[in-house]
């Protein structure tokens, strides 16, 4: 018995190794061939979502209603000290949205070409996201289709992404939002934020998950009609070749935020 | 031992004060408090059976919350075929409709302080 204790315990041990690691291949087989979760069939999907915000149309109503609109349905507060503000989508001079693209002659430019109009931003849902390279806790990811989304579970406040991001596209609740969201507007099957974590616009992935385009898209596409012009906002699959933004990006010149930087922001500018 | 008898009447002392909050509750008759929930809903059956919905309701809502945030996918097909949207107002709520007399009843009962709330708004009582 005890001469042959050192082979037996090897081959004991060697079948457990064997048992435990067959055990977690069976396993992990298992959860991937589980079908209990699945994407809505009518969900719209892409390879690669982007914007073409095409500034020559010029909004007739200053972009305010498609501001409004985003806000409202994503429980965004109006929070009137500069220093605390929340926004997802906004507007801006030339000369801030595009620095050193800007001379002494293009407030001539912008008050003939665009018609004074300012510039809508919002986040550019970069394809080398700075905002997600330093999160700590993976609270922003990229997910496949391009869109920068954000996981408020996850978010503990740090504003790593803040400083990361070169758009000022991200905002920290600084005081509760509730505060400043009346009961009777809340949207109720979109959830609010709570204080502490950072929010930005996520392209409605909400909406596409339901099948429909984001809600500044399809609001700016409905004043423009109201107002007989052409929509600013466009949306759609860049890597579609066939896509309408595809189209527009072959047929104009389009210039993005600071793509110097490299952060490859997908929201494209027709001027 | 020395002071013996000091020792064991301090002990004696130190467990009645420590075991104090269980004496009040039964004496004052809240011993055997049972939380008493109401359904607020006509269905009969839940996205799981009872027993590990009961059990472990709290991981389920973390993996939709994860699937549906960080993976893609919307949509829930239950043990017995039937499927349901992966959403804690759309989905729980609509049947859980009175959410103070069912998860908080058993929250407060059981001192478990979930922040779901923070965030997600409650949606309106419709009964």
């Amino acid at each position: 018995m005890m001469e042959s204790s050192r082979r037996n315990f090897l081959k004991i041990a060697g079948l457990s190794v064997l048992g435990i690691g067959s055990g977690a291949v069976v396993g992990s087989r298992a959860r991937g061939a589980s079908k209990a979760f699945s994407p809505n069939p009518e969900a719209l999907t892409a390879k690669r979502w982007a914007m073409v915000v095409d500034l020559r149309a010029g909004c007739p109503d200053g972009c305010k209603e498609c501001i409004e609109v985003c806000h409202r349905i994503h429980n965004v507060p109006k929070i009137d000290n500069p220093k605390e503000e929340v926004k997802w989508i906004w507007t801006d001079f030339y000369e801030h949205a595009f620095p050193g693209m800007e001379s002494r002659y293009t407030e001539e430019f912008v008050e003939e070409a665009l018609q004074g109009s300012p510039v809508i931003l919002l986040c550019n849902h970069c394809d080398n996201p700075p905002c997600v390279r330093v999160c700590p806790t993976k609270a922003t990811f990229r997910r496949k289709d391009g869109i920068v989304m954000m996981d408020y579970h996850r978010c503990i406040g740090c504003r790593f992404c803040m400083a990361g991001c070169p758009f000022g596209a991200r905002s920290l609740n600084w005081t509760d939002p509730r505060r400043y969201l009346k009961p009777e507007e809340v949207t109720p099957d979109y959830p609010t934020r709570t204080r502490g974590v950072v929010e930005k616009c996520n392209f409605c992935a909400e909406r596409l998950a339901v099948g429909k385009i984001p809600a500044c898209v399809e609001i700016c596409r409905k004043v423009a009609e109201k107002a007989g012009t052409e929509p600013v906002l466009h949306f759609g699959d860049v890597e579609d070749a066939d896509s309408e933004v595809r189209e527009m990006i072959r047929a104009h010149h389009t210039i993005r935020r600071k793509s110097h930087l490299g952060t490859m922001p997908q929201v494209y500018y027709i001027l | 031992m020395y002071d013996a008898g000091k020792v064991i009447v301090g002990l004696l002392v130190f467990l009645c004060l420590i075991t104090f909050p269980v004496w009040y509750n039964v004496g004052s008759g809240k011993g055997d408090f049972k939380p008493d929930l109401q359904l607020g809903t006509q269905e009969k059956e839940c996205v799981a059976p009872k027993l590990q919905i009961r059990a472990s309701h709290m991981q389920l809502l973390d993996t939709w919350r994860d699937t549906v945030v960080r993976e893609g996918p919307r949509l829930y097909r239950t043990w017995n075929g039937k499927t349901f949207e992966m959403s804690l107002t759309k989905t729980c709520l609509r049947c859980h409709s009175k959410k103070e007399k069912f998860c908080d009843e058993c929250h407060s009962y059981a001192g478990v302080e979930p922040n779901c709330w923070n965030c997600h708004v409650i949606p309106k009582e419709t009964q």
